[in-house]
């Protein structure tokens, strides 16, 4: 099954050729694109994604103290460390039955507002919009450059470029000057995340049960004020990103089609509310919907849960194209989650990671990545949910569940709006960011300099309640605890590209199981059991080609720009692994730009 | 007198440019295929001291020419086009010497029975199948001008060559032989690190261009292949609250501003700048932020260190000789803190001058 909509077309004989992309560049992590494309019919017909990376993680943490989990897992990623600490500080917080101060919460809610703020603009600004970029423009799309150069930017009062190629110069690697200013916010940013979180990228100051980070007055001064000092950055980054993906739409009719998926979304939830969250699983429901970033799971634009337990009790790891023996005879770790539900073998509590390398196969097993799929209780269907490359999902399941309500940032069903305060050359500016047509590349890249706002907004109302606590001497940041002798836990999160959860289970005060799923296996996933192809191959199989190059001097950027849409970050995929692979006959291997940078 | 200003005579000067006999334009190959996590190069793009864009521009005065090829930066699309200069280096014809910077930790391709290997780095162009990260080191190494090892993964094995680990890896000395050399006679320049700190990389890496240029003799390294100067103290003596410890002044849990020793750092006794420096501009860090140290720039990081948040071994009987002698300084000092603690007497607004003034002075 796959599950992208079939178009309908007036076909021309195929002309097929099998093209790869080997390394992938401007990601994080080893990835390759293989495709077939059609050129007769201007389309990708098959797609499969791999990586060529095992580390094994899930096998080296066993037999570790439960409480260096966060420190090891940090190091599963070098972009959103700090995620994956979180995340792990929030499951042994369950595990432990610790619930940290409330100013602890809020430092590691502004510890990840800068992260989201910091990751988004590096990888838009200096990895993604590279292939927005006039000199990439020009080689693959000259047409489109020169119409570019007689567009008007709609927003130009705002980011004070005139042309839609005004942009796209500034967006020229190391050269341009969006490309340039966007190293430096980059930057401040990561220094804002220094002062909550000591180091980037692996924090130094988290701690289950709390922080280390010295809560002075100071710290928060600090980071108020570099906040300030980027947010007409912000400001200009929506501006400027909404102006060129209009362009996109208008210029090239059908560009809708790039990347585009069925709705298949899933979000986490991130942000805590400190007022409301004691990290149980028993009121997981409860404080999890009261998260400043909703979760939820959506269906063809259907919300169809905001409960952390549902979305829990519905993992699956499912194997098919993976190189692994399945694990369904081994004893299970946990039968029942705590409320009593019974926990399936396939879930993340309960796998265990038996590898078989062996050689690369597309039509067999051609990925260690395994596939995670949430199983709908309503059909029974194990859907392969994408993230959005994050901010995507957060933003559609913020704004449909509606209940976000603060002073900076509201849900209202149909959109999120987002209020930044004035700065140093733009007024205060209210942002709306509406839950678009599709689920495709441009809404994809589009949904992050949004989400920058929402992470921006939320950080001075992060600083405010702070402040506060701190003003009124409230400046514990951690509780002690007793590691128990047996116990399990659980944490859901974001990471910056997506859905994060860390899967924990305690015997003798030592990790007998731990799973983390990231966003990059749930994304870059192969085809599962059932044969349905993983978010990548599904958004870039069947779609349409755009670049005006022919078979010959084919650079593939329509293709490339889908598989960034998703921000790949293939670290997270901690099973992955190839084995030696078969020949795949590659007539060619697109290439770009030898001459530039 | 008045100063002779002479532009003719400090014209005649050498040029340092001109007089060296150094390298003009040098590439840096980086390959991150290592076990690792890529956390090397996000951090190296947080370095402002200099940064990478100053680096790749020129803007730095007396280097050569630098040609980064990093896949992270790298402006293209990906696959044979980005592996181009990399294939060039390994044929000999790339027309510029280069650094080789390798990121992550050298898996062992040994252990593996039958088909596999542990990571790759794009695909052999003659049968299509994944050519593996240590095909490249050892095609590239002995053709490298230099080589630099980027993270405690790469220099050696760090948190992926963990007790337990399935890939049996390694730091790249490991992998090479501690006493290689490169073609320019130097020992692989090791900055370890988990990440590097930003500007602890950027500046080895310019010291490294500079001897290149000419203009700079090898950087001074310690026995571990680590520059001296950035890793020749331990966290302790640039810590800030170091003085905690010598008043035998201990933190019991997170939420104190004195010595973490009891809580699980390590700063004594590992070798790394962290805390004198910041972590980025001078902000940020370890011990002086609230986070214990777990030794994360050591080569026997992380078992060495772990359980992370227990007291290291030594630190109890450390911390209890110091107990004595820091009781009796932290009172010594709290004495004359509280009497350095008021206005000096002749501070006043009375119709008398007690400042010690005296008109009479010199004569």
């Amino acid at each position: 099954m796959t599950t992208t909509e079939a178009r309908a077309t007036d076909r021309k004989p195929p002309q097929l050729v099998d093209m790869s992309w080997d390394p992938i560049t401007r990601i994080i992590g080893n990835l390759g694109i293989y495709t077939k494309i059609d050129f007769a019919n201007r389309e990708v017909v098959e797609c499969h994604s791999t990586s060529s990376l095992f580390r094994g993680y899930s096998v080296f943490m066993k037999g570790k103290d439960p409480r260096d989990a966060g420190f090891i897992t940090s190091r599963i990623c070098g972009i959103c460390g700090d995620n994956h600490t979180t995340c792990s500080d929030y499951a042994q917080q369950m595990a432990y039955g610790v619930k940290p101060p409330p100013l602890a919460d809020y430092i590691v809610n502004l510890g990840e507002a800068a992260e989201y703020i910091f990751d988004h603009t590096i990888f838009q600004d200096n990895l993604v919009f590279v292939d927005f970029c006039e000199a990439m423009v020009k080689s693959t799309n000259p047409s489109l450059l020169s119409r570019a150069e007689r567009t008007d930017a709609p927003r130009g009062e705002t980011h004070g470029y005139r042309t839609i190629a005004e942009i796209m110069k500034a967006f020229n690697p190391f050269e341009g000057e969006v490309y340039k200013e966007a190293l430096k916010v980059s930057r401040i940013t990561r220094e804002m995340f220094c002062l909550m979180e000591g180091r980037h990228v692996h924090p130094s100051t988290l701690y289950p049960g709390g922080v280390g980070t010295m809560p002075q007055p100071t710290a928060f001064t600090d980071y108020l004020s570099r906040l300030m000092r980027v947010i007409d950055f912000v400001k200009k980054a929506v501006a400027m990103n909404d102006d060129v993906f209009d362009f996109f739409y208008e210029a090239l009719p059908g560009y809708e089609e790039v990347g585009r998926r069925r709705t298949l979304l899933g979000c986490w939830g991130a942000f805590q509310d400190p007022k409301t969250v004691d990290y149980r699983y028993e009121t997981m429901n409860t404080w999890g919907k009261e998260m400043y970033v909703t979760p939820g799971i959506i269906v063809d634009g259907e919300l169809v849960t905001n409960n952390l337990v549902d979305i829990n009790l519905g993992l699956r790891i499912l194997l098919g194209s993976s190189y692994y023996e399945d694990w369904v005879n081994e004893q299970p770790f946990v039968t029942h989650d705590p409320l009593g539900n019974p926990i399936d073998m396939r879930h993340p509590w309960n796998q265990t990671t038996v590898p078989v390398p062996q050689k690369r196969d597309f039509d067999d097993k051609y990925s260690w990545v395994m596939s995670p799929r949430w199983l709908d209780p309503r059909t029974g269907d194990h859907l392969a949910l994408d993230t959005g490359g994050g901010p995507l999902a957060r933003l559609w399941s913020t704004a449909l569940s509606g209940i976000v309500d603060t002073p900076y940032v509201k849900a209202t069903g149909h959109s999120v709006r987002i209020s930044l305060p004035k700065g140093e050359s733009l007024p205060e500016t209210t942002l709306e960011w509406r839950i678009p047509k599709w689920s495709n590349t441009i809404e994809r890249d589009r949904a992050r300099p949004y989400f920058v706002a929402y992470a921006a907004a939320m950080a001075l109302q992060f600083l405010e309640e702070a402040m506060g606590l701190v003003r009124a001497g409230e400046t514990k940041v951690f509780e002690n605890y007793e590691v128990p002798d047996e116990a399990i836990g659980c944490g859901f999160h974001e990471a910056v590209r997506g859905v994060l959860s860390h899967h924990l289970v305690i015997k003798d005060k030592k990790i007998a199981n731990y799973h983390p799923y990231p966003p990059t296996p749930w994304n870059a996933s192969p085809r599962d059991m059932y044969g349905t192809p993983g978010p990548y191959e599904d958004a870039v199989q069947g779609q349409p080609i755009f670049e005006e190059n022919g078979p010959d001097d084919f650079k593939g950027v329509d293709i490339m720009r889908t598989v960034r849409s998703f921000d790949p970050c293939l670290p997270c995929g901690v099973h992955m692994y190839v084995g030696k692979g078969k020949t795949l006959t590659t007539l060619h291997s697109p290439t770009y730009g030898a001459n530039h940078g | 007198m008045t100063t002779h200003s002479s532009t003719a005579e400090v014209s005649k000067e050498p040029d340092r440019a001109e007089d060296r006999k150094g390298i003009d334009e040098i590439t840096i190959l980086w390959i991150s295929e290592g076990m690792s996590c890529d956390g090397d190069t996000v951090s190296l793009t947080a370095a402002d001291q200099p940064s990478i864009e100053d680096l790749v521009l020129g803007l730095i005065p007396g280097l050569p020419k630098v040609n980064l090829v990093n896949k992270v930066l790298s402006p293209s699309l990906g696959g044979e086009d980005f592996l181009a200069p990399y294939r060039a280096a390994v044929r000999g014809e790339l027309g510029s010497p280069f650094i080789l910077v390798i990121e992550g930790s050298i898996p062992n391709q040994n252990v593996i029975e039958g088909d596999g290997y542990w990571t790759s780095f794009g695909n052999d162009p003659e049968t299509g199948e994944p050519q593996t990260l240590n095909w490249w080191i050892d095609q590239l190494a002995p053709k490298a001008w230099a080589v630099v090892a980027a993270g405690t993964c790469a220099t050696f094995g760090g948190i992926h060559a963990m007790s337990g680990n399935p890939t049996g890896c390694m730091g790249l000395a490991d992998y090479l032989g501690w006493d290689y050399t490169s073609q320019a006679g130097l020992p692989i320049v090791n900055v370890p690190g988990c990440p590097i700190q930003p500007e602890n990389f950027m500046e080895t890496l310019v010291w490294v261009l500079y001897h290149a240029a000419g203009s700079a003799p090898p950087p001074p390294l310690d026995h571990m292949l680590r520059p001296q100067w950035l890793f020749g103290k331990t966290v302790h003596e640039g810590c800030d609250r170091g003085s905690y410890y010598e008043q035998a002044d201990f933190a019991k849990d997170y939420n104190s501003p004195k010595c973490l020793v009891k809580t699980g750092c390590w700063g004594p006794v590992v070798n790394c700048n962290v805390p004198k420096r910041g972590w980025m501009a001078g902000i940020g860090g370890c011990p002086n932020v609230g986070g214990i140290c777990i030794g994360c720039t050591m080569p026997g990081f992380p078992d060495a260190f772990m359980p992370f948040m227990d007291e290291p071994p030594g630190g109890t009987l450390s911390s209890l000789a110091i107990k004595p002698y820091g009781a009796v300084i932290r009172r010594l000092r709290g004495m004359t803190n509280e009497l350095v603690n008021h206005e000096p007497k002749w501070r006043h607004n009375k119709r008398k001058l007690t400042t010690g003034y005296d008109p009479h002075w010199r004569p």
